[in-house]
């Protein structure tokens, strides 16, 4: 088992002439959680997006499961397995709950995620919400719908973009079960996060990133050396 | 008996000219309203498709002897593939450049295709009978009513409201909508987006020979039927608002009856009643009846 | 490519008009070619240089070529009053058309002009002044200032090159001017020229009713050219033609519009002679109806340009030059609808 899930090289991406991700080199192993960190402009999330097509242009190495996306049109990125929680949540406002939920299709070649049933089961919420339209829904409601929405499709390698953003504690604490099943389901997950309560105890390994660059990458056992460091780099 | 000074028989035949003329506006400002919500292009060809439905429908019952019936079905399948032969090769190549070279790539279309065909058939009306079935009229006591223009505003409501519960209740039209609102992250999320724009393309352009076809008996077949159509369509949708799917129906079936009515009370100003709604309406409302500000 | 160079062209084009009679122009020719340059500069001021696309500017040509017509032929005003009456309607019809139109932007703009220049068309098929289907004839051309007779065709022809020579300057002064900053700046992006404290509503207003004066103007004059005023004068092809003539020429450039408007006056006169050699050519007998469509061939040159020949000719000329003369510049940064900072004069 030596493919890892998600390996980049050398990422450039520009949006229109501006020029944000420099180099970027990460390497994420199936079954892992990994956390991207780094202050607001760093370029995470443009990782996540460059990821997915959804930049203007990039330039690089991309390999998801091995197989190279960087020339594929955007719409079969996904179907390489990757399920994507933007940061904006993308829920649509012309869209019900179960419309939004049943939108996206089941990855081609994947086994089958969970089915609606399932889905209801794990987040009643939503079960109970089914015909609101989609933006009706409370923030957390919206994160756990962008949450269960990918998890339909079979999905392996999760990319989740600051789910626990302005969300109640209880909720956080959910999501984070949520994770922590998803990891032991065999799923791998990419978290790029702001709250580090959050993320800490979930990840695997942490990638800082500044200035569209990988600037710092180490193991969940050195956290504790790297503290102060971390520290100074987040300007937390 | 009279209303206003008009009897009731004028009356009653004027609205119903005016709910035929209506069904056309509401079906092509949909179709425009389709097209626009997802590729951001007016189409400004819809009245040339519009024509080209009926055109098609003429030349096959003259040349190859088929039916009203047949050409009902065949002509937007035809204009369908056309449109999407559009999207594909001309189209596609302009969304990346601001919004009004659409404007003018379909208004080259538009005067392309027109001018051709004028110059093959010439510019009057090529006579179009209506199917059999439906020729004639029925009286109703009230009123008598040409049967075919009665099955023009059935037909017409039918696909329109057919349209709207395809968009709007099916997972089919979630894709659509959701496209619509965001045509980038539902490509990212896998759904082939780039496809569905042309099929989107083709249904707008399949709509509009679906009512040339209806058009063909009631306006007589002429390469110039789509053009001073067109642009009463886009006062149309400007006063609708390119918002919602049943805005649009509603708008369009309403300003033919209007335009209908004014023919009866205030025959000079039929022409031009729709524009002058338009003005008021923009006063009043800029963002259209039933738009959402854009 | 300097201002010297430009100056030196345009020097020259216009000594070419002045002389252009005594070489054989046929002078009714080349009036009717002014006065769609002056049409299509006007025109250019919205499009090329506001980013309004105004679909509605035969309201403005023929509008004004109705009562211009009509005041000198019924009210039997001089020349001079002609066009200027010609030029307050174009102003009015311009600030009516505008004052609703703007409430939209982009393409809502365009088909808002659009309906109003229809509504025009109307009343003009209407309206018993207009003459309906016949159009307005015999309009005189009278004497300018009472004393000279403009149906002598030399002084006529001159009379018509000053006029338009006088329109293209005021609108290569206003483009150059404060005020055209303002509007490249609110083409370019109006959120910015907005939060900058400019009344964005205001300029564009001010900018529609310069660019339908001068069309109106344009169409005063041509109607004085040609002694009658028809529907075609108001017909949306006209406002479709003004359109064609400035992306032919190169949206955004001061002289595509001049190359635009000869470009495409030529071809209508031509397309005829086109059709029947291209029929000899392809034993195609079809072609020989080109003429009688004019309008296909229009269309044809349209999609051409939007997907080609985005630039228009000028565009195209002034980048090539450009790139000779700047090796380090980026050409690929010229989109068609900038006019580019460099090269105000061409």
């Amino acid at each position: 088992m030596n493919q890892s899930a998600l390996k980049i090289r050398d990422l450039h991406a520009w949006y229109g002439e501006s020029h944000v991700l420099h180099g970027v080199d990460m390497v994420v192993n199936p079954g892992e959680v990994v956390t991207l960190l780094g202050r607001n402009g760093a370029g995470r999330t443009s990782t996540l997006r460059a990821v997915m097509g959804l930049t203007s242009a990039r330039r690089g190495s991309i390999r998801v499961n091995g197989q190279e996306t960087i020339g594929l049109p955007r719409h079969r990125i996904a179907h390489t397995g990757i399920g994507y929680c933007p940061e904006e949540r993308g829920i649509f406002a012309s869209l019900s709950t179960e419309e939004n939920l049943l939108l996206l299709p089941a990855l081609k070649g994947m086994a089958p995620g969970m089915d609606l049933a399932q889905i209801y089961a794990l987040f009643p919420n939503l079960a109970e919400r089914r015909h609101s339209p989609g933006t009706r829904l409370s923030g957390g409601e919206q994160q756990m719908l962008a949450l269960a929405r990918i998890l339909r499709t079979g999905a392996r390698l999760l990319l989740l973009d600051e789910i626990s953003e302005g969300l109640a504690p209880v909720i956080v604490q959910a999501l984070a079960r949520a994770i922590g099943l998803l990891r032991d389901t065999g799923h791998t997950v990419v978290l790029v996060e702001q709250n580090f309560h959050f993320a800490a105890p979930l990840s695997d390994r942490f990638y800082v990133m500044e200035h569209g660059r990988i600037i710092e990458h180490f193991g969940a056992s050195q956290l504790q050396a790297k503290a102060v460091a971390l520290g100074e780099l987040l300007g937390v | 008996m009279e209303i206003f000074g008009a009897g009731l028989p004028v009356l009653l035949s004027q609205l119903l000219i005016g709910l035929v003329n209506g069904s056309f506006y509401a079906i092509l400002s949909l179709g425009l309203a389709v097209i626009f919500g997802l590729l951001n292009v007016i189409n400004f060809a819809h009245g040339a498709l519009f024509m080209l439905g009926a055109v098609l429908s003429w030349m096959a019952m003259n040349r190859w002897g088929l039916g009203y019936w047949a050409m009902l079905a065949l002509a937007p399948v035809a204009v369908g593939l056309f449109g999407m032969l559009i999207e594909r090769l001309l189209l596609r190549r302009i969304y990346q450049l601001d919004h009004l070279y659409g404007l003018l790539l379909t208004l080259g279309l538009a005067l392309l295709i027109e001018g051709g065909l004028r110059s093959i058939y010439g510019v009057s009306g090529l006579p179009f009978d209506p199917p059999k079935a439906l020729a004639g009229a029925t009286d109703l006591g009230f009123m008598v009513l040409p049967n075919y223009r009665a099955w023009v505003v059935v037909a017409s409501l039918a696909v329109c409201l057919a349209t709207w519960y395809v968009i709007e209740k099916t997972p089919l039209g979630a894709l659509l909508r959701a496209g619509t609102e965001n045509p980038r992250l539902v490509e990212a999320f896998g759904i082939n987006v780039p496809l569905m724009i042309t099929l989107t393309y083709g249904f707008g352009a399949a709509l509009a020979a679906f009512a040339g076809v209806l058009a063909a008996p009631v306006y007589q077949v002429s390469p110039l039927m789509g053009q001073n159509l067109i642009i009463v369509v886009f006062a149309v949708v400007v006063i609708g608002g390119m918002g919602s799917i049943l805005g649009s129906i509603l708008t369009g079936l309403g300003l033919g009856v209007i335009e209908g009515l004014t023919k009866v009370f205030y025959p000079e100003a039929s022409s031009t009643v729709v524009f002058v709604i338009m003005a008021i309406v923009l006063l009043v409302r800029p963002a259209g009846l039933f738009g959402k500000d854009s | 490519m300097n201002t010297k160079l430009s100056f030196g062209l345009y020097l020259l084009l216009l000594l070419g008009l002045v002389l252009a009679p005594f070489f054989g122009a046929y002078p009714v020719f080349v009036m009717k070619l002014l006065c769609f340059a002056l049409f299509a500069s006007a025109f250019n001021l919205l499009l090329g240089y506001t980013g309004l696309l105004s679909f509605g500017h035969a309201a403005f040509l023929g509008g004004s070529a109705y009562v211009a017509g009509h005041a000198m032929k019924v009210w039997g005003l001089t020349p001079e009053l002609g066009l200027l009456v010609g030029m307050l309607m174009g102003a009015l019809l311009g600030w009516l058309f505008g004052l609703l139109a703007i409430r939209r932007q982009g393409i809502y703009f365009a088909m808002i002009t659009l309906a109003f220049a229809q509504m025009v068309f109307f009343l003009a098929v209407q309206l018993k002044f207009t003459g309906g289907e016949d159009g307005l004839q015999g309009v005189p051309r009278g004497k300018l200032f009472g004393l000279i007779d403009l149906h002598h065709e030399l002084a006529m022809y001159y009379f018509t090159l000053v006029v338009c020579v006088l329109g293209f300057l005021l609108i290569v002064r206003t483009i150059r001017s404060p005020f055209g900053q303002v509007l490249k700046g609110i083409k370019e992006n109006e959120a910015r020229a907005l939060s900058l404290g400019y009344d964005t509503q205001r300029f564009k207003l001010l900018a529609f009713v310069i660019s339908a004066a001068l069309s109106g103007l344009a169409g005063s004059l041509k109607t004085m050219v040609l002694g009658f005023a028809s529907l075609s004068d108001v017909h949306w092809t006209t406002s479709g033609q003004v359109i064609l003539m400035s992306l032919v020429g190169g949206l955004g450039t001061l002289s595509g519009p001049l190359a635009g408007a000869a470009i495409v006056v030529w071809l209508e006169n031509r397309v005829d002679e086109l059709g029947q050699w291209l029929a000899r050519q392809s034993s195609f007998d079809w072609f020989n109806t080109l003429g009688e469509s004019v309008s296909m061939v229009m269309g044809l040159v349209f999609l051409v340009c939007v997907l080609i020949l985005r630039r228009g000719l000028m565009g195209e000329l002034i980048a090539l030059v450009q790139r000779r003369w700047h090796w380090a510049t980026r050409p690929g940064r010229l989109r068609a609808l900038d006019s580019s900072p460099d090269e105000p004069l061409l």
